[in-house]
């Protein structure tokens, strides 16, 4: 048996940066934080250029444990550049608070592999150890900042529920084993399809345990409730990360779990699907609203976020796993955007995060107010901004595939939604002003949030392209169709 | 004949120790007898012939596990008698739930049976592999088929100990430390022998 290793050859490099910035923080005697993050954000540009080298069509590794496929490459690139982003924007706040150490730009590559190895694998061998390398990175992410309180209650409370859900998951996936026998995708699509019909039940309730691991990953409602604690406690920095690239890769897996090997068992898990995205709709939108802390109101709004996404998933088929895509972009630059502002958020030096500190930020400093009223009219998915068509999508998929109840409850929740958004809006424009926000903006964060509202503006004008790389990119999931 | 003898042996043993684990008054004696319950389980995993598992068992818990709770148990000052307060108020609860296990084990037991095809894959599941000790056979596939799973395994472990380190190290100053190097290069000047009379002092 050769070795093909040419697949995972990003992987390698994220690796290898991983390695290379522990060894580099060891032995050099100084603080290395900022060569660490400058040596992570190399090797995660260089592994987007070589999945841009790579990508193409469908090639297995490791015995058909690993899969490069196009759903894998444009999820990677999607997760490499959430990761890009948020590590860049981390530099500045940890040399600010002085908790920079060099753990943590390995750990987010650490996470980011993790993330590369979920949306690549082909087994539930390789899904579980995926998974709990990103979970297990950043677990420690959320505690990082370990002399205070409220961050290690983050990370705590991360892990206790993480590893509960991780226990549903091995659960659920030795259940899938034990009656289909087999945990390789491929073997175990064939085998449904075929109708094994007298193990079904209990691959059916493998399956709801698997879903229910799942959903604590993305935060979708019922298994939300350490999300507004984490996304709280968390140092800003982290809870960037934790809102985007973490979201992406969970949801890629979802979809390349649900429409790969159950995908015969669509029926079934539909209603599932069906039942954590309206809680997750109705739970985001209503309880949103009475926050006062913008990271929780953010939390409560990545909730909502993931209900809005498993909509598309519902609708399922290459036009639901299209939307999901679409969507996942979208919601990927205005988060990042929003965390870009929400990092520079400070007064007199210190972080403040409670909505009233942005009271007059129009006229205190017209070019952050402009920024966050950008990306909070997308968020709210006011037409014509980029989150309209992102919603769009997903509810139109879900309209085709005859799912009207669920696109109208989504349409109604994401008008309450759009209230929590326009206040911040209204805060900014028309509250009186207290004192102004610190202008000094590190470079870092400026420019994250240059692209982030570039990025929202392009995709609100010209979503060609998004639309076609996503299309693509869920053919790939479904072969035969294509 | 001296195969069901060591298996009874064993049986006994492990059982009888079993009890002693949670009847013993001193918690250590306690854990001494779960590493001796330990030791009689590997025995039997030799007998039914998969000695990977009886190595494994005997170096990670009587190697790990049990010395870890021995530390523990040294440790923590535990009292015994608070602990067996209560007893009496607590012993129907418990005997209801007890037989209410057993009960149900008895149902699953007594209804328990393999799908036929299964009973010829238990003996050999890999056939390839069916010359080697299980060892061996182990190893063949953790190496070459899984390697991609051993190696993820491995930054798992990784990524544990570095965020153990990250979340645990702190250095203070003024910490007294033992620097084996210096003790090393200590020259022999700076000791010194002294003939001391009895009774004289130095």
């Amino acid at each position: 048996m050769t070795l093909d290793l040419v697949p995972v050859l990003p992987e390698l490099l994220v690796v290898a940066a991983a390695v290379a910035v522990l060894m580099w923080g060891v032995f050099v005697q100084r603080d290395t934080t900022r060569d660490g993050f400058v040596i992570a954000i190399v090797a995660m540009v260089a592994a987007i250029v070589a999945l841009g080298a790579i990508g193409g069509d469908r090639r297995l590794a490791f015995d058909g444990l690993f899969v490069l496929d196009r759903f894998a490459v444009f999820t990677k690139i999607m997760i490499l550049l959430a990761a890009i982003f948020t590590a860049s924007m981390s530099v500045d706040f940890l040399e600010r608070e002085k908790i920079g150490r060099f753990e943590y730009p390995a750990l987010v590559l650490f996470a980011t592999l993790g993330m590369m190895l979920m949306v690549s694998s082909n087994s539930f061998l390789s899904l579980y150890l995926g998974l709990e390398l990103q979970s297990l990175s950043l677990y420690v992410l959320a505690a990082y900042h370990r002399d205070s309180t409220r961050a290690v209650e983050a990370g705590l409370k991360y892990f206790v529920l993480g590893a509960l859900a991780s226990g549903l998951l091995l659960y659920g996936i030795s259940l899938v084993y034990g009656f289909a026998g087999t945990t390789a995708f491929g073997p175990l699509a064939q085998l449904l399809g075929s109708g094994g019909a007298t193990a079904k039940i209990g691959v059916i309730i493998g399956l709801v345990f698997v879903m229910a691991g799942l959903a604590f990953k993305i935060s979708a409602v019922p298994f939300h409730m350490w999300t507004p604690d984490v996304y709280e406690g968390a140092p800003t920095p982290v809870t960037a990360f934790f809102s985007s690239a973490p979201k992406v890769a969970a949801m890629a897996l979802f979809m390349r779990v649900l429409e790969g090997p159950f995908v015969h068992l669509f029926v079934e898990w539909r209603q599932v699907v069906v039942a954590l995205s309206i809680a997750s709709m109705v739970v985001g939108s209503f309880a949103a609203i009475s926050q006062s802390n913008i990271k929780r109101l953010m939390a409560y709004s990545a909730i909502g976020h993931v209900g809005f996404a498993l909509v598309g998933l519902a609708a399922g088929g290459a036009i639901g796993v299209q939307a999901v895509l679409v969507y996942l972009s979208i919601y990927l630059v205005m988060v990042v955007g929003t965390f870009a502002v929400i990092l520079s958020m400070r007064r007199k030096g210190a972080m403040v995060e409670r909505l009233d500190d942005l009271a007059g930020l129009g006229k205190t400093s017209p070019m952050l107010a402009f920024v966050m009223g950008v990306l909070m009219f997308s968020m709210a998915g006011i037409p014509p901004m980029a989150g309209f068509w992102g919603k769009f999508y997903v509810f139109m998929a879900a309209v085709q595939r005859g799912l009207w109840p669920l696109a109208i409850i989504g349409v109604l929740t994401s008008v309450v939604a759009a209230f929590y958004y326009l206040r911040i809006v209204k805060i900014m424009y028309f509250d009186e002003p207290v004192d102004g926000l610190d202008r000094v903006l590190g470079r870092p964060v400026a420019l994250v949030m240059a692209v982030a509202t570039v990025g929202v503006l392009a995709l609100t004008f010209i979503p060609g392209p998004l639309l076609a790389g996503a299309k693509t990119a869920a053919m790939a999931l479904f072969p035969a169709a294509g | 004949m001296i195969e069901t003898f060591i298996f009874y042996m064993y049986a006994t043993i492990l059982v009888a120790s079993a009890v002693m684990v949670i009847s013993a008054r001193n918690p250590v004696h306690s854990v001494l007898f779960l590493i001796l319950c330990f030791f009689n389980a590997a025995g039997l995993f030799v007998l039914l012939g998969a000695e990977f598992l009886a190595m494994v068992l005997v170096v990670v818990y009587v190697g790990a596990v049990a010395v870890l709770f021995l530390f523990v148990v040294m440790m923590l000052d535990i009292n015994l008698a608070r602990a067996r307060e209560g007893m009496m108020a607590y012993l129907p609860t418990g005997a209801v739930v007890g037989l209410v296990l057993l009960a149900e084990l008895v149902v699953v037991f007594s209804n328990w049976g393999f799908a036929p095809h299964i009973a010829a894959e238990v003996q050999a599941p890999m056939a390839a592999y069916a010359h080697l000790t299980n060892t061996d056979a182990l190893g063949h596939l953790l190496y070459t088929r899984y390697v991609y799973l051993f190696q993820i395994s491995g930054l798992l472990l990784l990524v544990a100990m570095v965020g153990t380190i990250l979340l645990t190290l702190r250095r203070r100053p003024g910490v007294r430390k033992q620097t084996i190097a210096d003790q090393v290069a200590r020259s022999s000047r700076s000791v010194e022998v002294r003939k001391v009379p009895t009774g004289g002092g130095v």
